[in-house]
C-alpha cells in the first residue's frame, strides 16, 4: 500500500491544477464523512441545518456548568445517578486529557479526547498555553524592530516569518529589494525548510518509536544551524531578513559552506529513507492513519504538506511567487492518500527540492547590494557614521523612530514548511503597525486535528499529531 | 499582474464580476491589486457562501481590527478566502459598531472559521451569532478584558533594576 | 573528597559530599519544553552536543520520575498553573533551571500574556540567558547547577 509521491513537473510554468470539482451546495454528502463531521458537533446552540460541516461545541468541564447538561453531553460517567438520567448514551465514553505537558504533543497542545474503548469519538484541541501576545507587541514595535518579534512565532522556521513580514512591509512601502537580497532570502528560507523538516522527521520518528531517527535527525540540522549562525549570528530566531533586504551580506567562504551542506545532507536523507520508507513497522503505524481529504483541508484552510499529501498540487511559491522564486526550477511533490505516510514522503521529497533550490540560488547569486538603496528604510553604511553628521542623524532616526509606512492594508503569504503563512498588515501612516495579524498554518492544522482523529484508534493519536507538524508558537502567537 | 483584477476575461475577473452582479450592495475595490469586498454584517454569510460556490472554497483567515473612532464602525472583521483554480485571494471586510459588536458566524459556510472566530471574540470581544462554542481560545477562561483592543494596555511590567554592590 | 580536620565530624561531611556527588551524576530532566528554547534543549540532548555524558539523556515524561525541571520557553498566563502543578508533582530533591530570556524575566515580551519570569511561580536555581541559549550555554548552566549542588547542603 505504498504511495510514492507523484512528482508534478513543470518547473517554469505553473502546472494546470487538476482539482476535483467542488460538489455543489445541497448535494448529498458521503454518509460516512457526514457522520464524522456531526461527531465534531455538539453544543446546544447550533442550528440543525448548518450544512455539511459543523464544528464542535462546548466540551470544557467548567465548574459552573450544570451536571445534567454535562451528563447529556459527555455521557454517563459524569453524573452519580446516571441510571436515572434520561438521554444518557448507552455507550460508555471516557474523556481523557493529553497535555499540555506531554512528551509527544510537539509543544504545549492540549487534546481532550472522548474515547469509546480504544476508538476516538471526539477530540477537542485546547490551545492558548503559549499565547505570547505577539500581535499586541507588534503594535508597539517599529517596522525595523518588527522582525525580532515575528521571528519567534513559528520558531522552527524563523526565516519564513521574517520574510513574510518584510514582504508585507515592502509591498506597503512600494519598494523592491535588489536581486542579491532576493537570492539570499531564497537561499536562507529554503535551507530553513530543510532544517525544519529534519526536525520534524526526528520528532515524528521519536513519536512513532523509531528512536534512532531522533538521534540521527539532528546530525544534518547541526550543519545547517552552524551555517545560519555564521551568516546571521544566531542559530535560531535570526532577525536577518528585514524590510528592505537582509541585515548583512553573506560572509566570506559561504559558497564552501553551502557546498558542504549540499554534499552532506542528501546522503543523510538517503539514510533516513532507507530507515523508514519501506520499514514495515513504520508503514503499519502510518499508512492509512490520520486521513484527511482535500475538501476537508480546504474547508479548514489546511495547506502545505498536509494538503499536498491529499493530492492537491498547491504551493504558494508556484501560485503567488515571491522573492524571485519563479526563476528557479523545482518540483512540487504530492501524495494521494492523505495519510501520515504520504505526508512523510512529501516532506522527504520537499527537502530534496529545497536543496535543489538552494543550490540554484547559490550558483546564481547575483552581485550587488544586499539591501535596498531606498534611504527611507536603509541605514547608511557604518563607516560613514564617523564621517558624516547627516549619516549619523539618519542612522539615529531609523533605529529610534523608525520609518513611516504609507497607510494601507496588505495580506502577504509565503509557503512555510507547515503551509501558507500569511500576515495581514494594516498601516495608518505611522512608524509602527496599526494591526499585524499572523495567519499561522499550524492554527488551521490543529483545528483540523479532530477530523484526522475521528474514529481512529487512540494509539494513532501521537503519529497523527506529529504528522500535522504543529508549532505552537504559530498557533498561539 | 493584469491592469484590473475585475477584467471579466480572466478567471478571477469572471468570479468577481459574477459576485458583483449578484450583490449590488457590496463595494468591490482592489487596492494594491488584491480584490476587496466591503459588505454589511447581515450580508456576510450570503456573500461568503456565494464566493465559496463560485470557487473561493479555501478558507484562509478571519481576523479583526480595531480602528477606534471611525464613522462606519469601530471594529472590522476581515475574512480572506482563496480560490485555487482561479488563483486569487478575496478579502471580505465587515464594519462592526463598537458597542455590542456582533457579526453572523461563518462556521456554517466554512467550518474552519471556528477557531478564528473564537480568537476574535477572545481578543476583541466581537460576538459571532450562530457560533456553536463561542468561548475564549487563547486566554484563560476567567480572563477579563479583550487585550487586542486599542484601549487595552500592553500590560507591560516596569522592569526593576537592582543596584549591584561593588560593580565597576 | 577532602579529609576532615576533626574526627568528630568525619562521617557527616563525607556523606554530604557523597550524596551531593551522586545527585549531580544522573539528574533526570522533566520534559518542560515550551517554545524555541525547547528546540535548543532537544539539540543539547541530541548526539552533537550530547547530554548523555552528564547522565541526562533520559528526559522523563512523568514529573514523578524527574529531578530537574528545565523550563525552556515562555510561560503564558494559562500555562503558569500547569507549571506549578508539574513542579509540585516532582519529588524532593528537585531543581529548576530557567532556560532562556523569556523564562528568566519575560524576555522581549513584556506584555499581558506572559509571566514575567518563571521565578514568580517556582523557585529557580540557575538562570540561563539567551534567546535561545545555544547548547553550550545550556550545558554551562547545567554544570553551574552541578557546582551549586556539590557545594551545598544535603537537606534542601
Amino acid at each position: 500500500m505504498s504511495n510514492p509521491p507523484d512528482i508534478v513537473t513543470g518547473d517554469t510554468e505553473a502546472p494546470a491544477l487538476a482539482l476535483p470539482a467542488p460538489s455543489p451546495p445541497g448535494a448529498p454528502v458521503d454518509e460516512a464523512r457526514r457522520r464524522v463531521h456531526e461527531l465534531w458537533l455538539s453544543g446546544t446552540e447550533a442550528p440543525g441545518d448548518l450544512g455539511r460541516f459543523t464544528s464542535e461545541g462546548a466540551q470544557e468541564m467548567l465548574a459552573e456548568e450544570a451536571p445534567p447538561i454535562l451528563a447529556a453531553q459527555m455521557g454517563s460517567l459524569v453524573g452519580d445517578d446516571y441510571a436515572a438520567e434520561a438521554g444518557a448514551g448507552s455507550e460508555e465514553t471516557q474523556i481523557i486529557n493529553m497535555g499540555p505537558q506531554h512528551p509527544a504533543t510537539h509543544g504545549v497542545l492540549r487534546l481532550q479526547i472522548e474515547l469509546e474503548g480504544e476508538i476516538i469519538r471526539r477530540a477537542k484541541p485546547i490551545i492558548g498555553y503559549l499565547h505570547t501576545g505577539m500581535e499586541k507587541t507588534a503594535e508597539a514595535l517599529t517596522y525595523v524592530q518588527g522582525a525580532t518579534n515575528v521571528t519567534r512565532m513559528d520558531y522552527m522556521s524563523p526565516f519564513f516569518n521574517e520574510l513574510c513580514y518584510s514582504l508585507a512591509v515592502e509591498r506597503l512601502l512600494g519598494i523592491e529589494v535588489p536581486p542579491r537580497a532576493q537570492a539570499i532570502r531564497v537561499l536562507m528560507t529554503e535551507l530553513n525548510r530543510v532544517a525544519s523538516h529534519l526536525l520534524w522527521i526526528a520528532t515524528q520518528g521519536l513519536d512513532v518509536g523509531a528512536l534512532s531517527m531522533m538521534l540521527y535527525g539532528w546530525r544534518e540540522r547541526e550543519l545547517l544551524l552552524g551555517f545560519f549562525e555564521k551568516v546571521t549570528g544566531l542559530r535560531m530566531n535570526h532577525d536577518y531578513i528585514r524590510p528592505g533586504g537582509v541585515a548583512a551580506d553573506l560572509p566570506d567562504g559561504w559558497e564552501d559552506d553551502v557546498a558542504d551542506i549540499l554534499a552532506k545532507v542528501p546522503p543523510g536523507l538517503d539514510d533516513y529513507a532507507a530507515l523508514l520508507d519501506a520499514n514495515p513497522i513504520f508503514k503499519e503505524r502510518t499508512v492509512g492513519v490520520g486521513v484527511i481529504t482535500a475538501e476537508e483541508c480546504r474547508a479548514f484552510g489546511v495547506t502545505g504538506p498536509i494538503l499536498r499529501a491529499t493530492g492537491v498540487a498547491w504551493d504558494t511559491r508556484r501560485a503567488f511567487p515571491y522573492s524571485g522564486i519563479e526563476k528557479y526550477r523545482f518540483d512540487i511533490p504530492i501524495g494521494s492518500a492523505g495519510d501520515v505516510y504520504d505526508r512523510y514522503r512529501v516532506r522527504m521529497e520537499e527537502m530534496r527540492q529545497s536543496l535543489r533550490l538552494a543550490e540554484q540560488a547559490a550558483a546564481a547569486m547575483p552581485r550587488g547590494d544586499y539591501r535596498s538603496d531606498d534611504l527611507k528604510v536603509t541605514p547608511p553604511p557604518r563607516a560613514r557614521l564617523d564621517q558624516s553628521m547627516e549619516a549619523l542623524i539618519h542612522h539615529f532616526k531609523l533605529f529610534t523612530e523608525g520609518f513611516k509606512v504609507p497607510p494601507g492594508e496588505v495580506y502577504q503569504a509565503v509557503e512555510s514548511p507547515r503551509g501558507e503563512l500569511g500576515m495581514y498588515l494594516v498601516s495608518r501612516g505611522g512608524a509602527k503597525p496599526w494591526r499585524l495579524h499572523v495567519r499561522g498554518p499550524s492554527f488551521a492544522a490543529v483545528q483540523a486535528l479532530p477530523v484526522m482523529l475521528a474514529d481512529t484508534l487512540v494509539a494513532d493519536t501521537v503519529a497523527t499529531v506529529a504528522s500535522a507538524d504543529p508549532v505552537l508558537g504559530d498557533v498561539d502567537r | 499582474m493584469s491592469e484590473s483584477p475585475f477584467d471579466p476575461g480572466t478567471p478571477m475577473g469572471a468570479v468577481l464580476a459574477g459576485l458583483a452582479e449578484r450583490f449590488p450592495a457590496v463595494e468591490f475595490s482592489a487596492p494594491l491589486g488584491d480584490p476587496v469586498a466591503r459588505v454589511a454584517p447581515d450580508g456576510l454569510v450570503a456573500l461568503a457562501a456565494a464566493a465559496r460556490d463560485a470557487g473561493c472554497n479555501t478558507f484562509i483567515d478571519l481576523c479583526a481590527v480595531d480602528y477606534l473612532a471611525r464613522p462606519e464602525g469601530r471594529f472590522e472583521v476581515v475574512v480572506h478566502l482563496l480560490s485555487m483554480e482561479a488563483r486569487f485571494r478575496l478579502r471580505l471586510r465587515v464594519a462592526v459598531p463598537g458597542d455590542d459588536p456582533r457579526v453572523p458566524s461563518l462556521t456554517g459556510v466554512f467550518p474552519g472559521a471556528n477557531f478564528y472566530e473564537r480568537e476574535a471574540y477572545d481578543l476583541f470581544g466581537i460576538r459571532f451569532d450562530g457560533h456553536p462554542d463561542l468561548t475564549r481560545l487563547l486566554l484563560p477562561d476567567d480572563w477579563e478584558g479583550h487585550p487586542l483592543r486599542k484601549d487595552h494596555p500592553v500590560g507591560s511590567v516596569p522592569v526593576q533594576f537592582r543596584a549591584v554592590e561593588g560593580a565597576p | 573528597m577532602a579529609r576532615p580536620a576533626s574526627p568528630s565530624g568525619l562521617l557527616t561531611t563525607t556523606l554530604q559530599k557523597a550524596v551531593n556527588w551522586a545527585r549531580t551524576r544522573s539528574m533526570w530532566p522533566a520534559t518542560f519544553g515550551l517554545a524555541c528554547c525547547a528546540i535548543e534543549m532537544m539539540a543539547t540532548g541530541a548526539a552533537h552536543h550530547d547530554l548523555a555524558r552528564f547522565g541526562m539523556e533520559v528526559f522523563r515524561a512523568s514529573p514523578r520520575q524527574a529531578d530537574l525541571m528545565i523550563v525552556a520557553g515562555r510561560v503564558s498566563q494559562k500555562m503558569a498553573p500547569v507549571l506549578r502543578q508539574v513542579y509540585d508533582q516532582m519529588p524532593d530533591p528537585k531543581w529548576v533551571i530557567s532556560m532562556g530570556a523569556c523564562a528568566s524575566t519575560g524576555g522581549m515580551f513584556n506584555n499581558y500574556a506572559l509571566v514575567q519570569g518563571v521565578d514568580q511561580v517556582v523557585p529557580v536555581d540557575v538562570y540561563v540567558p539567551g534567546c535561545p541559549p545555544g547548547p553550550q550555554s545550556l550545558m554551562h548552566g547545567i554544570i553551574t547547577l552541578h557546582e551549586k549542588i556539590r557545594s551545598g547542603e544535603i537537606t534542601r
